[in-house]
Formats: C-alpha cells, structure tokens, sequence
C-alpha cells in the first residue's frame, strides 16, 4: 500500500495529564514522531516566592495528587537541607515507610488500571469487575492497604496532614503498626499472583539504549537524599542536581525536557533498578530475574516489571521498618526549624522517577527562588525518542496503523507519565 | 452486582435511573478524581449506583451522553473555557468537583502578584507561552449547578452528594464552621498546642480532617456561613500570630480571596515580599 498515513491520537487517556501522540508513515517510512505535551501550567515555582517555608510542603504538594507525599517529602527535605536540618532516626524510619506506600499505592494503581487493561484487550478496568473480579479485587486489596497504611503514618493517603518539616505532627500508635504488619505479610500472596499475572502477559519487544539515572543507593536501595548517579558513570551531589537534569524549553512541550550524557535519559522503577539492582530485597531480585529483568535492561515496556519487583521490595521493606520502629521508644515527634537565608535542595525517589525540588531563603525563611524538576519532565525527551524508534521499527515491520496505535500507547503508559505534575 | 442487576434497582419501591457521570480535568492535580479510584472499599458500590462514561484517566472508552459531569481544576487558559462550555451544554447536572473548581484553589496563587508576564518569565523566560493572566473558578465562565469543596474533597462526601443526587433528594451543605465538628472529635484546640488554625471560620463537612492530626486548618474548604474574619484576626494576635501566618492561610484555596485582599491591602504587604515592603 502506497499512500501517506497519519496516526493522530489527541488526549492519551489511561495517563495522568493530557499528551498527544502523532506519527506520519508514508510508503512504509517514518516520516515524523511526535510526543506533544499540552498541558497548562499552572506557574509553583512562581506562585511559592515571598512565601515562609512553613507554605513550600504544604503548597507544593498539590502539584499532583498522585505522588503529593513524594512531593511533600522532597520539599520538606529542601527545605531542611537550607535550615541545617537533619532528621532524627524516627522521622527518617517514619518518612521512609510513609514514601514504601505511596510506591505501592501508586505502581498498582499503575500496573492494574492503568497499564493491564492494554494486555487484557480492554479499554479500561471498568469491563475487568465483571469479567476478571479476582484482578480487581486483588488490585483494590492492596492498594487499600497501602493507603491505609498511609492515612496512619501520614494522617491523610493525598495531601498528608501529619508531614511536617522537623518531623511530624503527631505519630502513629504502635498497635496499629501491628496490625499493619499482619496486613503486610497478607498480600505478600496476593504480589505473587499479581506476578503470575504479569507473566501471562507478552511484554513488547523493543529496546533503545539511553542512559538512567536515580539516586545512587548507599547500603540500601535509595528512596530518600544522597548521591546522584547515571548509568553512563556521571555521579553528583544531591545540591548539584541542575547539571544532572540541564532543563531546557521545547517548542512540542509547555513540560521542560532534560538530557545529560546522550540526547536523553531514562528516570523511573526500571532506572532505579538498573542503577541499584544488588541492593534489592534478594525476594525482589528473584521475581525480577524470573522476569529477565536484569541490569542493564533497555527496554521501556519493562518498567511495568520493575514496578512490579519494586512493590515486593518496599513491602518486605516495610516489614523490617515496622520492627524497627517497634524496637524503639517514641520521642518527641517533632523539633523546631529555626530559618536561614541559603539554599535548599530536596531530591527524593518518587514512583516516577527522581524528584527535585529546590529552594532559596531570606533571612527570615521567606522564598526568594523556587525550582521543581519533575521525574515525567526528565522523561519525556526519553519518551520521544523511543517513540520515533519504535514507530520506524513498526513502519519498517509494515505493522497495521492498529497496532502502531496501540503500542505507542502502551509506550507512553509504560512509563506511567505524571503530565501534569511535568508542567506543574 | 453484574450490570443487568444494576439497571433494576429499585428504591422504596421506585425504579432507580442509573445516571451517566462523567469526569473532566481543567488545570488540576487531578488528586479530586483519585479520590474517586482511591476509595478502594466503596468503589465497586460507587460504582453501581452510576454509568462512568467518560473518565479519561480511568478509561479509553468515550461518550458525549452524560447526565452528570463532574469538573475538577480552575480555568487557566482559552482552550479551557471552551472546553467547559461544551461540558455545561451537554450535562444536565455540573458539578465543581474540588477547590480548584470552586474558587480556583492553590493556582489562584498566581493572581496575587497582578504581574502576569513577571510570572511566566519566572517559569518559562522569555519564550511565549499561552496562559490567563489569572487562574479562575468555574462559575466565572459557566452555570454551576453543585459544588463539592475540599482540597482534595473528601470521599465520603462524595458519596454522599452522589446518592443524594441519583435518589433526587435535595443536597444540603454544612452551613457550620470545621470547629463543630473537631470540637466533637474532642481533638485538643490547636491555639492551645500553639499551632494557628483556620477552623473557626471555614466551613465544616471534612469532619476536621486536618486537626485531627494536630494540623492546623488552611480554609480549604472556603468560609461557613456566618464567618467572622475580623474576629478570626482578634484571636490570631492573641495567641501571637503575625498578620503573615493568616493571610497565608486565608489565601491558600480562593475561597477566602476577597478577605486574603483585603488584609494584604492593609497590611501594604507586597505578594513578592522578600523584595517588597516587608
Ligand atoms: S482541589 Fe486540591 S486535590 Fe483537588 S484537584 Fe485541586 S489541587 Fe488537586
Ligand atoms: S483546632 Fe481549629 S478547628 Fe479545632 S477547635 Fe481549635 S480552632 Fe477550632
Ligand atoms: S481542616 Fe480545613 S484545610 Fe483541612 S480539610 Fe478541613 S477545611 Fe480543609
């Protein structure tokens, strides 16, 4: 067939934000890719300036509902960094659990809304009550459980209401961290199924080498501050982030784009795991070992994978932080912050990859300047060039316009891009 | 409960129409929707009182056929309003789904500083970038048939509103302030533990989330009927709060604007303060 085709996809749905996709063949060829982020900006980092630091968590986290404890965690961290500020053994076991759940909450909601019903040949989860109940049952079991857990160590599951900077406001009973812990060790089943599950399905195959990069694990598989690292060797402090993301404007994009050492880079569960796999649960290595996920995997689709080993890694995780914490007197929950001018930066692994969030004070605390590098925004340069290889691979293949359709969809779902938070 | 079961509901006697709902997202966190999908225990009942037709977050399937059509987010560009008013032709009922929605909510932060352009170059430098010079609520471009408040809202709630709304009983908000309901929760007033709170004159209904964990209110459900700001302002210097701690809180959310305006005029603050008079 000789002609021209364009296939047009405005608004992706099953992704949070709005992005459009456009991909001209002619006569078999690629003629252009295109991944176009439309979203409107809603102006943090211009909103923040002149107000305390007691606003920066509190308002920052509203840049998405979908990770707003990752967000909140990273500001607060800023914001600590700037003041001098380190956080006692408690706190820091405390954020660390809180941050395991919204992994969880997030990667499921991810893996069973938003990324199956593309393998399952649904448009949604919706058809999946009648037809597949023991899925959704399954995914609605852990997911609450996750926020649950949530609710109790950070007040509220969305926009938490306990975090605060210097610790939290108040801390959760013991008994009920018990009670957790028997939840936990409920659905440790219910991730072997959602496994098997996964198995079942046939990932894609296409890979593209890029770089990754995440936070450089220290001992453990890292979640919260410390070194930066890419997996083309480049490593750098927390406070030094600009020159690991580079943001620069786009006409395609209202999101900035990043690059380091290529013309993209990789953030997310796959970049993590690539950069940090020895540190994994040895339970979470074994699920992604019998996946063929190993260092160094370049292929996308797998990050629906990686997600999948994260969640058996923070929940065990969880397990040994829950002791932890039992294994401890409670002090005081929280300690005073005492402002100072100076600059603050707070990155911390959210579901989607690295987040940045930086800050620069008066005397008084008050911002002067405000800078928020998104985990999908440092993914969408990535995300482009994927799509442009996989749409000439298709092309070449002379894959029917369906099938295009369908797998630059599942491209973009697979790296469970966060939009609007990328324009924030 | 499979779909055909669902169709036949009755209630009291009386079949029960199975409305068709929609979501929609302006400029959002989208975190009012969420609250939706992360209502994990009550979803699939949720779920059986309506028709999702079109949640674009959830679902690929589309349709233009909706009776109710839940909108989340405040108006921030052109597109948008057209958007919006496609949506209030072809619903029956609108709903303001969260604060954004109902007063523009943590976006209207932007209005504050009367400077558009110095907005976007703080942001974008000099490349163009279409934006509203100020983020706005819905009623502002459209006809707003209910509103349900909250950042995020709260599922509960919704709930609540929904059912009400699909039995045709008649939706009353709490007219009382969050102080009601934390003093039944027999929390520990936060002035007393030192914290500021905004409690006393916003409207209640979230049954105090935020001081139930020893977190002060920021107002984001807008004020209750009755409030008294100025008397707010009284006790806000008597526990020793700066003027500052209040306006923060009060124009957090929108729903305070006028009253946020008001102070900062007084207060000859500049939005920008660091560089300003204060
Ligand atoms: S009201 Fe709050 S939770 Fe809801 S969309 Fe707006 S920012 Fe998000
Ligand atoms: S803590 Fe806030 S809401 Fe509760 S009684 Fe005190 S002022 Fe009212
Ligand atoms: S306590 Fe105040 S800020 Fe918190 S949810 Fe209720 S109205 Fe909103």
């Amino acid at each position: 067939m000789k002609s021209t085709r364009t296939i047009d996809i405005h608004h992706i749905t099953r992704v949070e934000g709005h992005g459009n996709i456009s991909i001209t063949v002619k006569d078999g060829r690629l003629i252009e890719a295109r991944w176009e982020v439309v979203e409107t900006p809603r102006f943090f980092e211009a909103m923040l300036v002149g107000k305390k630091w007691e606003n920066a968590p509190w308002i920052s986290g509203r840049i998405c509902g979908i990770c707003s404890i990752g967000h909140t965690l990273a500001s607060i961290r800023a914001v600590e960094n700037a003041f001098g500020i380190v956080p006692d053994e408690q706190t820091a076991s405390l954020r660390l659990l809180l941050k395991h759940m919204e992994t969880l909450q997030s990667h499921v909601l991810h893996l069973y809304f938003l990324a199956a019903p593309d393998f399952l040949n649904v448009g949604s989860v919706f058809p999946l009550i009648n037809s597949h109940p023991d899925v959704v049952q399954r995914a609605a079991k852990i997911k609450q459980l996750a926020n649950d857990l949530c609710d109790c160590v950070g007040g509220r599951r969305m926009h938490p209401t306990r975090t605060v900077v210097g610790g939290f406001t108040m801390l959760p009973e013991k008994k009920e961290l018990v009670r957790f812990k028997e939840r936990l060790n409920e659905i440790k089943t219910d991730l072997l199924d959602t496994a098997e599950l996964f198995r079942s399905f046939a990932i894609p195959d296409f890979s593209r080498e890029t770089e990754f990069v995440s936070l450089q694990g220290n001992g453990a598989y890292p979640f919260i501050g410390g070194n930066l690292v890419s997996s083309d060797g480049v490593v750098k402090k927390e406070q030094e982030y600009a020159a690991m993301t580079n943001e620069y404007l786009v006409e395609q994009s209202t999101s900035k784009w990043s690059h380091l050492s290529r013309p993209s880079f990789a953030v997310g569960a796959l970049a993590r795991l690539n950069n940090n796999f020895a540190l994994l649960n040895p339970a979470a290595q074994e699920v992604s070992v019998s996946f063929g996920l190993k260092p160094i995997n370049h292929n996308p689709y797998m990050n629906n994978i990686a997600q999948l080993v994260e969640c058996v890694h923070v929940v065990l995780d969880s397990l040994r932080l829950i002791d932890e914490l039992l294994g401890m007197s409670w002090k005081k929950p929280r300690h005073p912050a005492v402002p100072k001018a100076g600059i603050g930066v707070g990155a911390v692994e959210v579901p989607r990859g690295i987040l940045y969030h930086c800050y620069e004070f008066d005397d008084e605390g008050r911002i002067v300047r405000c800078d928020c590098v998104i985990p999908t925004s440092q993914n969408h340069a990535n995300i482009q060039h994927d799509l442009s290889a996989l749409a000439e691979q298709c092309a070449s293949q002379g894959k029917q316009d369906r099938e295009i359709e369908l797998l630059a969809q599942m491209l973009v779902r697979s790296y469970d891009p966060c939009i609007s938070c990328s324009v924030h | 409960m499979d779909a055909s079961q669902a169709q036949n509901r009755t209630y009291l006697g009386m079949p029960l129409a199975r409305p068709r709902v929609a979501f929609f997202e302006l400029s959002s966190c989208e975190g009012c929707q969420l609250q939706i999908v992360n209502n994990e225990a009550n979803l699939l009942d949720f779920l059986s009182l309506v028709t999702v037709v079109n949640f674009r977050e959830a679902m690929t399937e589309k349709s233009d056929a909706y009776d109710i059509a839940f909108v989340e987010g405040s108006v921030t560009r052109a597109d948008e309003i057209e958007r919006l008013a496609v949506i209030r032709k072809n619903a029956k009922v609108l709903v303001a789904f969260g604060s954004c929605a109902c007063f523009g909510g943590v976006t209207q932060l932007k209005n504050r500083f009367k400077d558009p352009a110095w907005v976007k170059k703080q942001v974008y430098g000099d490349r163009s970038i279409q934006t509203n010079d100020t983020a706005r609520p819905l009623e502002d471009f459209v006809s707003v048939d209910l509103r349900i408040y909250g950042c995020p809202v709260k599922k509960e709630e919704v709930e609540k509103i929904v059912t009400h709304v699909v039995l045709g009983r008649s939706i009353v908000q709490p007219k009382y302030p969050v102080c009601m309901e934390c003093k039944e929760n027999e929390n520990t007033c936060l002035f007393d533990l030192g914290e500021p709170c905004l409690g006393p004159v916003t409207r209640g209904g979230c049954d105090s989330w935020c001081p139930n964990s020893r977190f002060g209110c920021w107002g984001c459900r807008g004020p209750a009927e009755d409030a008294n700001v100025g008397q707010l302002q009284v006790i806000m210097k008597q526990y020793g709060f700066t003027e500052e701690t209040l306006l923060d809180r009060l124009e957090c959310f929108g729903g305070f604007a006028k009253d946020a305006e008001q102070l900062r005029t007084n207060m000859k603050l500049s939005p920008r303060r660091h560089e300003g008079t204060k």
